[in-house]
């Protein structure tokens, strides 16, 4: 391979990154304009704390469910409506301008005063049923706002020191693992890196397939490039790319208040990990560029490889064991542990994810070239 | 062995029951600038392929400068230099840019290339756009930054394809002088063209293609003489009954 040449062609593939207007935004402009949108919608600025909007309706109206109001206001993580009606505030819901419904029963405040009047003897106790309604399509409201509830009747039977309350079961003083200010931005935040680098398959495989249509690919092949210096300058000037995307991200997710929790070598490890996702995905976009003839078909069959990926290996939580056949899965797994659970950088699970990525990233590349190179140059 | 000349033997290119390329001989001498004359769809261009190594033949033997088009395609792709008929160019790329990347790829000394290149826009006409985007350019422009981009590794042996077609005359006639100074230089250039004025204008000798099969070749002076008339486009009627160029 001559270095001459590799280098032409790195910088006219960079060129065409930058100028022509669809590559600069898919490559530089979308990896910001993606983790400022979710930064915004998800995010909040650095200061860490989700709120969520709780509808409350009290049918009992008595100190009890006044005191259970209380609770709920005075957390810091929700923040509360009153309704008159169930209908109101179900509508309401419905319609997402609250992420729950409370529903205080008429008897909560006798079913306090009855659990205090004999605390031991539970056959004396007013049973009462504290309803809730929550947002189904939402699932992390629907994970989060049960337990929290649950929480604040406790706080509310029991007063604020509910747990010292002499109990068969207790829950042991727990580590202190740093997570109690996590947005929801914050674990969508690693899946962003895989996610910008999936569509790599869609760049490489529109520049392949227009090269060809062209007339590019032939006129280089009389020259004398080889086939292995045309496909390593694009991974070269590629994985530059992928530099630069991968600091835009970093910078925005820090502007948008996600703090990584590693140090310089699991940055390093990070950066690795992306390009070879990005290699993985150049991969993709030969074998899409073997098989399609134009460049718009190349743009839509892209998707059979970018889809699997985003949904299954970046931050759309839909299911573990079929994100286990997407490359992108490993790196945002590997960058999860890295950045939010701050695991070492060169921990079992860190280290099995790069090895995985990197299978991947050598069958589907060497798949690719063979392919190109026999079938879709031409 | 390395030579300028080609030499093309029995030469057969079938595309599944079509034969593109029908039993083609012919031999092309060193410093000699060859005319391929046919109708399209003669088979001019696939023969072209060819000869550059981005075809395969059905059977047959083609050697290139010494460098036989199935063996040794490499070492034949440093002494070419190609103008294909559809200019292939990026668009996102200046002039200059265009031309200087297939220097590079051609491996050219930098402080050469930068020369030759800007040598050969002047030459052409384009020294005022060479730093504007191909993709702003007009038909007849980009015609001449191809043919640039063709010559620019100063190749033992050109191969021009249609290079004036759809081309304005003013950019005809710069093309015409360009391809006759080759021929000053000793290169040897093979040059399709379905156009008689530039067969007649510009070849030592011309072969007359039709359906894949070599019909006649000698110098037009020869042609004309032989066949008893006044042009190549006669030659061709009274051969095969037919035009070169069909009336749309």
């Amino acid at each position: 391979m001559k270095i001459q040449t590799l280098s032409a062609l790195t910088k006219k593939e960079l060129k065409k990154n930058i100028r022509i207007p669809g590559y600069l935004f898919l490559t530089l402009i979308f990896p910001l304009i993606l983790t400022l949108a979710f930064g915004l919608a998800f995010g909040s600025f650095g200061t860490g704390e989700t709120t969520y909007s709780i509808g409350v309706v009290d049918l009992d109206n008595s100190d009890w469910s006044d005191w259970f109001k209380t609770n709920l206001s005075d957390s810091e993580v929700m923040s509360i409506s009153s309704y008159d009606d169930i209908g109101t505030a179900v509508s309401d819901l419905q319609q997402g301008r609250v992420d729950a419904v409370v529903i205080i029963p008429t008897n909560f405040g006798q079913s306090c005063d009855s659990f205090w009047a004999d605390p031991i003897t539970p056959s004396s106790w007013y049973n009462a049923t504290v309803d809730l309604y929550v947002d189904e399509g939402s699932l992390i409201v629907s994970n989060a706002i049960p337990p929290l509830i649950q929480q604040i009747i406790m706080q509310t039977l029991y007063g604020e020191d509910f747990s010292n309350t002499p109990q068969p079961i207790q829950l042991g003083t727990a580590e202190k693992v740093d997570a109690e200010h996590f947005t929801q931005f914050d674990f969508m935040a690693p899946g962003m890196f895989a996610f910008a680098a999936i569509f790599t398959t869609m760049i490489i495989a529109e520049s392949f397939t227009e090269e060809r249509a062209t007339g590019l690919l032939n006129r280089i092949q009389v020259t004398p490039t080889t086939p292995s210096e045309i496909i390593t300058s694009t991974i070269f000037a590629n994985t530059l790319l992928a530099i630069v995307q991968v600091s835009i991200i970093f910078i925005m997710a820090g502007i948008m208040g996600f703090t990584p929790k590693t140090e310089f070598l699991g940055f390093f490890i990070a950066f690795v990990l992306v390009l070879l996702l990005v290699i993985c995905n150049i991969g993709f976009g030969l074998i899409t560029a073997t098989i399609v003839n134009s460049p718009g078909a190349a743009t839509g069959v892209s998707f059979i490889f970018i889809l699997p990926q985003m949904f299954l290996g970046t931050f759309v939580p839909i299911s573990e064991d079929l994100g286990r056949l997407v490359p992108s899965f490993y790196v945002t797994d590997a960058l999860t542990s890295l950045f939010l659970r701050g695991a070492p950088a060169l921990s079992e699970t860190i280290l099995i994810d790069v090895l995985v990525v990197s299978i991947f990233c050598l069958i589907v590349t060497i798949i690719g070239i063979i392919l190109f190179t026999r079938f879709g140059k031409d | 062995m390395k030579s300028n000349g080609i030499n093309v033997q029995n030469l057969v290119k079938k595309f599944s029951s079509i034969t593109a390329v029908d039993d083609l001989s012919f031999t092309v001498n060193a410093g000699e600038l060859f005319g391929l004359l046919g109708p399209n769809g003669a088979g001019k261009t696939t023969t072209i392929n060819i000869l550059i190594g981005l075809l395969k033949p059905t059977s047959g033997k083609a050697v290139v400068g010494g460098y036989d088009v199935l063996k040794d395609a490499r070492h034949l792709r440093s002494i070419i230099g190609v103008c294909p008929q559809e200019p292939a160019y990026y668009t996102y790329l200046t002039g200059q840019e265009n031309v200087e990347l297939f220097g590079n790829l051609h491996h050219m000394p930098k402080n050469i290339l930068k020369n030759r290149a800007q040598d050969l826009i002047e030459k052409i006409g384009l020294g005022e756009d060479a730093k504007r985007k191909a993709g702003d350019y007009s038909g007849g422009m980009i015609r001449r930054i191809s043919l640039v981009m063709a010559l620019i590794n100063d190749p033992d042996i050109a191969f021009l394809d249609e290079p004036t077609v759809a081309m304005d005359p003013q950019s005809r006639r710069a093309v015409w002088q360009f391809i006759r100074d080759l021929k000053t230089q000793g290169k040897t250039v093979i040059l399709t063209t379905h156009y008689i004025e530039e067969a007649e204008a510009l070849c030592d000798r011309v072969g007359i293609i039709d359906n894949g099969k070599l019909i006649a070749l000698n110098t037009p002076k020869a042609l004309l003489a032989e066949h008893n008339v006044e042009n190549l486009e006669e030659v061709f009627i009274k051969i095969t009954g037919r035009k070169i160029r069909e009336e749309v």
